[in-house]
Formats: C-alpha cells, sequence, structure tokens
C-alpha cells in the first residue's frame, strides 16, 4: 500500500531536525510493506484535502515562521476538512502552534492560524527549554511515555473540554503551569516536543502510520507486528532520564 | 591596591582548581574577580598598550583566534585566551593571568559578544558567521544577530569593524557601519551546486524572498542575491581566490587585498579553514600587519586543540575532529569524506550544556557521505544510542553500529579495530573532545590542553 504523505513548508520550517521524523516514518512504513510518497506544500500550493493520507509540519524559527504564516492561515479551510476526514496529521513546535486559532504576540497583535487545532498561543517571556517526560493515553486504558525536547517561548493553551496529547511527567509543556502537553484530535497530534520526537518514541510513529493506513483504506488502524526496538528504547530511557534528573519547572 | 590584593586572590584559584585536578582552571580566576569587582575586566583590559581584539562566530572562533596569534604574536605579547574560555569570566582570567601582555586577544562566544565588547571596548573586532547552533543555550540566530546588531552600534568609533560579507546577516553589520572591512571568497569552482540541508539564512533580511546564489560555499556562505529586491553581498575588501584543498593536511589559495595579492598555504583542512584564515588576515591587518607578517603567520600556525588535530596514541594516530553543529559538521564530514575516505570512525555525542543538551542537531548533519565510505562505527557518549538511531534510520546496517557509550573504551575499541601504522578517525562533541584528550594525555600522549605553547 502506499501512503500519501503532505510535509508542510519543509524550507521554512525545519528547525529541531524534522526530517528525523520523516526518517522514522519511512523506514518504519517500509518494515511494513508500505511505501511513503513524502510530498513538499510550500508557500503558494494547494492543499486538496483527500490528497494525503498523513500531513507534517515542522518547527521553525520566528522569522521563518512569520513568512509563512499568512500562508498557512489560507490554506487553513482545506486542512480543517482534511482532518475532519481523518487524514493523521503531526505538528510539531511552530507547526503545532500555526495549527491552532492565532499567536498572540508580546505587544497583543494576533497573528491567525490554520484553526485546524483547538488551542491558541500566547507569547511569553521566560523560554520554557529543556528534556520532558509525557504520560499519555491515546487509545483507552493504553498508556505509553513520551520523551522529547522542549525549547518554546509561545504558552499554549487548549480550549475547553480539547484534548491533551498527555500528562506532563517532567518538564514545562503546554504552558508551564496546566500540567499538559500537546493536543490531540481524532488523528491528529501536535506537541512541542522534538528530539526528533519520533526515534526515540516508535510507538507513537506506529501510531501515525496506523492512522494513516486506516484513512487510505477507509477501515479500521491495523495492528503491525512490532520491530526490534532495542536502540529505541535505550534512547528512550536516557531521554526519560534527563527528563526526570534536569527536565524544566518554574 | 585593592586591585591588586584581588588579582592575587584571583590567580591562587586558579593554581587551586588546576592542584585538586578540577581541569585547567581556566575560568575560576575570572568568576572570582568578576564577583569581587565587576569593573575590573574594564580597567586590566583599558591598561593593555595596544589594547584588546575581539573574535567572535558560531564556527571558527578558535582557530581564527590561534591564526591571529600566530600572526601577530610574534611581535607582539599576547593575553589570549587560546583555551577556548571564552565567555566574560574566560576573558577575566586570561586578562589576570597575562601580566605583562600588550595586546588582547579573545575569541568571544557569539552570547557573550555584547558584554564583552561593552568591557573591554576592542580596537578591533572580527565578526565570522551564524549558524543555528545550540538552540537551547542561544536561542534562535535571528536573536543573536539582533544582538550582534545593537552591539555593533555601541562600538567606539575608532573600532575597526571586520565582517564576513558572504553571511547575508554578518556581511550587513559591515554595510551599515562606514570604515568596515569585509572579507569573503571569490572561487566559484568551489561552490556547491546547492545549499544544505536546512540551512540558515537564506531569505533576504530586506524583504523575506529566497536568496539565489551565484555560488554557495559553507552552509548559507556564499555570493547571494534577491532577485526581488536587489539586496546582495557587499563588495569585498579580501578575497581568497584560486583555492586549492590539499586533502585533510592544508589549503592554498591567492590572499587578495587592496594592497597586494600573496599565494598562501595554511596547514588546516577544508574550505571552512580558508574562512578562518581570511578572517584572521582581515584581523590582523586591522591590527596593522603586513601582508608579508600575515602570510608568515598563517603557514606556521599550528592546529587549534580538536579542530583537526592528530595525536600519535603509540604506533598507531588518532585524528581528532571536532563536531558541534550541523554547518560545522557538515564541513568536517565533506573534508575527511574528500580526503580519507575512512571505513571505521568513532562518533561521540554529549549533551553537557557546552555540547548543547538538545541533540536533535545531528539529524540536521549531512553524515550519509561518511556512511557510504564506513564499514563499521564505534558511538559513544551520553547519547550514544541517539547516534545509533541516526546512523540506522539512514540506513546504515544495525550489527555494524558498535555501542560503546564510555569513551575510554570506545576508544580502546577504535584503536583495536584500527591497523598498526594506520589512523582512527574519531568525530567528538566539545565535551567528548575534552575527556578524549584528557584520556590520552593521561596515557602519556597529548599535552593537557591548558598546557599549549601560547
Amino acid at each position: 500500500m502506499k501512503l500519501r504523505v503532505g510535509h508542510l513548508y519543509p524550507d521554512y520550517l525545519n528547525i529541531y531536525a524534522d526530517r528525523g521524523n520523516i526518517a522514522v516514518l519511512t523506514r518504519r512504513a517500509a518494515l511494513r510493506g508500505l511505501e511513503l510518497d513524502v510530498a513538499a506544500i510550500g508557500p503558494g500550493d494547494e492543499v486538496d484535502p483527500g490528497g494525503h493520507d498523513l500531513l507534517y509540519v515542522g518547527g521553525g524559527q520566528d522569522r521563518e515562521q512569520a513568512l509563512i504564516a499568512p500562508d498557512i492561515a489560507a490554506k487553513g479551510p482545506a486542512l480543517r476538512e482534511a482532518v475532519a476526514e481523518g487524514v493523521a496529521v503531526l505538528a510539531v513546535c511552530g507547526g503545532y502552534q500555526l495549527l491552532g486559532r492565532f499567536y498572540r504576540d508580546r505587544y497583543g497583535s494576533e497573528l491567525l492560524g490554520a484553526g485546524v487545532l483547538p488551542l491558541h498561543t500566547v507569547a511569553g517571556e521566560r523560554r520554557m527549554i529543556g528534556d520532558v517526560l509525557l504520560d499519555c493515553e491515546l487509545e483507552p486504558a493504553h498508556s505509553e511515555t513520551v520523551a522529547g525536547f522542549e525549547n518554546h517561548a509561545g504558552r499554549t493553551f487548549l480550549d475547553e473540554g480539547a484534548e491533551p496529547l498527555g500528562r506532563v511527567v517532567a518538564g514545562f509543556g503546554n504552558d508551564g503551569a496546566s500540567g499538559f502537553e500537546g493536543c490531540r484530535l481524532g488523528r491528529a497530534i501536535g506537541t512541542y516536543l522534538h528530539g526528533p520526537l519520533l526515534p526515540r518514541n516508535p510507538w507513537l510513529a506506529d501510531w501515525l502510520l496506523a492512522q494513516a493506513v486506516a484513512h487510505a483504506s477507509g477501515g479500521e488502524p491495523p495492528v503491525f507486528e512490532p520491530l526490534d526496538d532495542r536502540l529505541e528504547a535505550e534512547a528512550h530511557a536516557v531521554s526519560a532520564a534527563r527528563a526526570r534528573a534536569r527536565g524544566g519547572k518554574f | 591596591m585593592r586591585l591588586a590584593l584581588e588579582l592575587a586572590l584571583a590567580r591562587s584559584a586558579g593554581r587551586l582548581s588546576r592542584l585538586a585536578g578540577r581541569g585547567g582552571g581556566t575560568t575560576i580566576p575570572g568568576k572570582i574577580l568578576a564577583t569581587l569587582d565587576p569593573g575590573s575586566v574594564s580597567t586590566l583590559a583599558a591598561r593593555l598598550p595596544r589594547g584588546t581584539a575581539a573574535i567572535s562566530a558560531t564556527n571558527g572562533k578558535t582557530t581564527t583566534a590561534a591564526l591571529v596569534a600566530a600572526i601577530v604574536g610574534k611581535s607582539v605579547r599576547l593575553a589570549h585566551n587560546g583555551s577556548g574560555a571564552n565567555l566574560v569570566s574566560g576573558v577575566a582570567s586570561t586578562l589576570i593571568e597575562a601580566r605583562d601582555a600588550e595586546l588582547g586577544l579573545f575569541e568571544v562566544d557569539e552570547g557573550a559578544f555584547p558584554e564583552v565588547a561593552r568591557r573591554i571596548r576592542p580596537r578591533a573586532v572580527c565578526l565570522g558567521n551564524l549558524f543555528r547552533d545550540q538552540l537551547d543555550r542561544y536561542g534562535e540566530l535571528e536573536q543573536i544577530a539582533e544582538r550582534w546588531r545593537a552591539a555593533v552600534t555601541e562600538l567606539p568609533h575608532e573600532t575597526a569593524l571586520v565582517a564576513n560579507a558572504d553571511d547575508p546577516q554578518v556581511g550587513d553589520l559591515a554595510v551599515s557601519r562606514p570604515g568596515s572591512v569585509t572579507f569573503g571568497i571569490d572561487d566559484p569552482a568551489q561552490a556547491r551546486p546547492t545549499l544544505q540541508h536546512a540551512s540558515d539564512s537564506k531569505y533576504c533580511l530586506r524583504c523575506g524572498t529566497p536568496y539565489v546564489y551565484a555560488a554557495a560555499y559553507v552552509g548559507h556562505l556564499g555570493d547571494y542575491r534577491c532577485p526581488a529586491c536587489g539586496h546582495a553581498r557587499p563588495p569585498l575588501d579580501i578575497a581568497a581566490r584560486a583555492i586549492e584543498l590539499h586533502g585533510l593536511e592544508a589549503v592554498s589559495f591567492d590572499l587578495v587585498t587592496p594592497e597586494d595579492i600573496r599565494r598562501v598555504r595554511v596547514g588546516l583542512p577544508g574550505l571552512y579553514n580558508v574562512y578562518n584564515a581570511l578572517a584572521a588576515a582581515s584581523l590582523s591587518r586591522a591590527l596593522g600587519a603586513t601582508l608579508a607578517e600575515i602570510a608568515a603567520g598563517l603557514e606556521s600556525a599550528p592546529p587549534a586543540f580538536g579542530r583537526a588535530e592528530r595525536i600519535d596514541v603509540g604506533s598507531r594516530q588518532l585524528l581528532l575532529l571536532l563536531i558541534k553543529n550541523p554547518a560545522g559538521a557538515n564541513e568536517v564530514v565533506r573534508t575527511v569524506v574528500e580526503a580519507e575516505a575512512p571505513r571505521l570512525a568513532v562518533v561521540a555525542l554529549n549533551d553537557a550544556i557546552a555540547d548543547g543538551r538538545d541533540v536533535s542537531w545531528i539529524w540536521d548533519v549531512d553524515f550519509e557521505p561518511l556512511l557510504e565510505c564506513l564499514e563499521r562505527v564505534v558511538v559513544s557518549g551520553g547519547r550514544a544510542a541517539e547516534l545509533a538511531l541516526r546512523f540506522t534510520y539512514a540506513g546504515f546496517p544495525a550489527d555494524a553500529v558498535e555501542i560503546v557509550p564510555e569513551l575510554g573504551a570506545a576508544l580502546d575499541r577504535g584503536l583495536e579495530l584500527t591497523p598498526e601504522g594506520a589512523e582512527l578517525t574519531v568525530l567528538p562533541t566539545y565535551t567528548a573532545m575534552l575527556e578524549l584528550r584528557r584520556i590520552v594525555a593521561e596515557r602519556g600522549y597529548a599535552r593537557q590542553y591548558w598546557e599549549r605553547a601560547a
């Protein structure tokens, strides 16, 4: 089976090793006999809401984010339609903020986002930087951990009733206060965590691939055969230990 | 009198730190002095009869400063922070230790540059490049550029600024300050066919349109022009032309200055060291060196520690090549692959503050050309498993990756796999490099970094 992946703004949003996430998705898909067809979606390109099974948005520096913000806002309706129809999404850091409703800078002016995720972000004074560990339960009664690194000045606030990606075990999370990190809306995930995110959290890579397969087939997400993830587990353990020892808190 | 007492106290703390085995004691005297008397750094700097010079950049500051020391240090006694302690405390420590120095020569951390410049009021400043580097520590590139812009406007009127025109952000600082001197590479034969993955500063400073490069040399450094508004690389005052790369040994090029042209050979490898040599030549010229002195100094300079250093270890040799951020590591990979195409390497990744706690940058390094030559790689350091993932997800066979987190053991394993008389290529991050050098020194093979001849 071929999975169609749309990588939004790879030339602009690539600050935290986003190609590591794409490499992990590609390889883990190939080991399951799935082919990933990754296409770049740049400024001015149309988004076909039915044209992708998985969308990826990475993080950028402020300047690059500001350059593409108007474009992603213009793509908002098509992206919202895609998510409503069950496309899998991973948005990291700047991409996470840009998929929200708006970003309010420190002077109070608001930059419109794509409005895909039920959240908004407000600039803060102190950056939240450090290792992070999360407890996640994307499927009922099935708990997993995510280890990563965060580096953001924005405080992200989820709308009432919106579902976070996970509970913060160590680190700052969305706003340094709520105890939650990221956002999950159906098959869409937004998070501040990079590192990159997927190499040391292979279960999340597999979850995203399974959602993308479900979108492509119109059926249920498959349960994949496990891979030899001993290296991934070791990297996860070191990263989790760093978060416990030195994860950020105010 | 008070300053004299403080100096004595601070100096003895540095000796105590070395005696206690706590490293080189290269920052402790400065920290003590800065605490006792924050104004003392300015006072000590102002005592130097020939003033001070400061060098800042993401990549190449240590090498550039070593080259300047080789050029001007022959005729002038220097206070030089050659061990790489490049924050305010390191500059202060160097000033304390160098009692009869005439000229201060300081490499300065890019984040600390504004404060150091305010305190030492340098006679000449050299600004080299800005790449994404340790985002957890420095923040985003744009923020450093913003602080540099403010620092440059605050420099004393008489301060000479030399700047790399091939970096849009840095070259623009020279354009904004009349009388500045620009340097850059003018040799399209050395250009890369495309910008590297995850290049920085590739959108026009003025209007945000992607620059078009007539030639891209190292990362985003090159001959750029905005097709929309015309913002372009400023004219070069000092340039390198007709460059030849001699493997891992040296580079040679025509050093073109407003006065004359001279062919020089520098015993450092890779195109990135042409930039370091240009920076050193431009700064030395601003300090009054003649072209003959510049050429002689460049040709005689030893490599800065760990940057491209060979150490004999019994009947084998180590080649140490520091990696610390994507742009620098890409150049190391390119140089080592073109020169030697090694079949074995030790790569060591630590995540202390000086390395960057966030290790995601290894995914932005183009390791792939190196992996194509390697038959086996030993990964080491506190984050060895992340390196193993980086390489295996790139398609490198998992059974050809050996994980040996402890550095001494990794070194032993690498040497064991290296035939007698051959060389072992080692790519460590900063603290891994320091630790490897300490291990090798303890075995009696290399001097400690603070023991290098000044």
